[in-house]
């Protein structure tokens, strides 16, 4: 099932999140990309609905992009997450968007941030924070180990001991994980955890690629 | 589980001799799980007139927010502050415009009127204002609040021992619930100074 973590270090923010699409009991991909580059300096990781995630986030990357064509200068971080938090609370009491965010970014001024925001459109502005069935371990993990002056390596090692416990501890496991970092040179992707990969059998058999690309 | 008690939550405010106090828990939680233990619950809606949110988190954030703006209105049609009382009615119309889809807040007002006169209320979520001389509470550990209050509370203190009070009753009772504590903030007003304070907890 489906798991976001986030975490703000000091000069910079990893956001992680599964690449599974599932429905019911069936994965229909393993690469699907949930944690999205809003604009230079922005990623937002999202878990929900899968339309309605597709959907929302896109709406409020092109509502930065416009904001940022309109006014030369772009949306800061906590002005980009009090956006979607007003975004999320309109649509809540009319239709609602099943939607979970952790929203990170990296200001000249603040230097990197990271928000929670919930599809009942809660905002907090937090060092740590999770979303989904991975939560459960991934709280009690970040709480133990985080530290806010970590390094983007202790960060991304922080990052992959929560990923070897779901895999471990969590029935539903996802296979695939992608590692974000946002930090002064801008948001990009730092890794990928992968234990398959959606090749058909006799192109990558899945012993071999299994133990080939495993961290 | 009733959605006030989704994220978990205790506020409560007193009034002492020319002074109140107005006190939260830091928790933010979803249910059982803990998110957050540095969530304000308490804002600030002028220099003498503050607001307690207790209840769903969201609603509270999106209260607090259309408040600001009204009284930002009022300041600027009328050139002064609120009065609390008339503040009070404010949160009460605010709250039962929405009588069939409520917030999901029970709010608690807390501020020095004329002549320093303090003033504290608390609405139920629709908007029925009950006032008191003494003190009010709210929230998820509302029941222990009450207790703890009612055995704690003297008339006419001063802002000292008013602080200490209110501290000693938030601390105890939200011991006694699940939902909320994870650290209490205490906010004291009076006629001269503000007091803020964050007091560490049991954090369990």
């Amino acid at each position: 099932m489906e798991c976001v973590i986030g975490v703000v270090g000091r000069d910079f923010a990893v956001v992680a999140a599964d690449t599974s699409a599932v429905q019911s009991i069936l994965v229909h991909k393993t690469d699907e990309d949930k944690v999205m580059v809003l604009d230079s300096h922005k990623l937002m990781g999202a878990s929900g609905e899968p339309g309605d995630r597709v959907q929302f986030t896109e709406y409020i990357q092109k509502n930065l992009h416009l904001y940022q064509f309109r006014n030369t200068i772009p949306l800061s971080t906590a002005a980009t997450a009090n956006f979607t938090r007003g975004e999320l609370a309109t649509a809540l009491r009319r239709n609602p968007y099943m939607v979970n965010v952790i929203l990170a970014g990296y200001d000249k001024d603040v230097g990197a941030s990271m928000y929670y925001i919930d599809y009942i459109a809660t905002l907090h502005k937090i060092d740590k924070g999770a979303f989904g069935y991975g939560s459960y371990f991934c709280l009690s993990l970040m709480d133990k180990l985080y530290h806010p002056d970590m390094t983007v390596e202790e960060a991304v090692d922080l990052v992959d001991k929560c990923i070897k416990e779901i895999r471990l501890r969590l029935v539903v496991a996802p296979q695939n994980f992608v590692i974000k970092v946002v930090d002064k040179d801008g948001a990009k992707v730092y890794a990928r955890r992968e234990y398959i990969s959606d090749s058909p059998p006799d192109a990558a058999p899945a012993t071999a690629s299994a133990t080939a690309t495993e961290a | 589980m009733s959605i006030f008690e989704y994220n978990g939550s205790a506020v409560v405010a007193m009034v002492g001799k020319n002074c109140f106090a107005i006190a939260s828990d830091r928790r933010l939680g979803v249910q059982l799980q803990t998110v957050a233990t540095d969530f304000q619950r308490v804002f600030k809606i002028h220099d003498k007139l503050y607001i307690g949110l207790s209840g769903l988190a969201t609603d509270a954030q999106t209260l607090y927010q259309r408040l600001v703006f009204r009284h930002k209105l009022y300041q600027l049609r009328e050139e002064r502050d609120m009065k609390p009382e008339t503040f009070a009615s404010l949160v009460s119309a605010l709250l039962y415009e929405k009588r069939f889809g409520p917030y999901f807040c029970q709010p608690v007002i807390a501020g020095l009127g004329e002549d320093n006169e303090p003033f504290i209320c608390t609405m139920d979520c629709i908007g029925a204002k009950e006032l008191a001389k003494d003190f009010v509470v709210s929230g998820t550990a509302s029941e222990s609040l009450y207790g703890a209050c009612e055995s704690m509370f003297k008339p006419n203190m001063e802002p000292e021992e008013l602080v200490e009070t209110i501290s000693q009753a938030l601390l105890s009772s939200v011991d006694r619930d699940c939902l909320s504590g994870w650290g209490g903030y205490v906010l004291l007003l009076t006629p001269t100074e503000v007091q803020e304070r964050v007091l560490k907890a049991r954090m369990d």
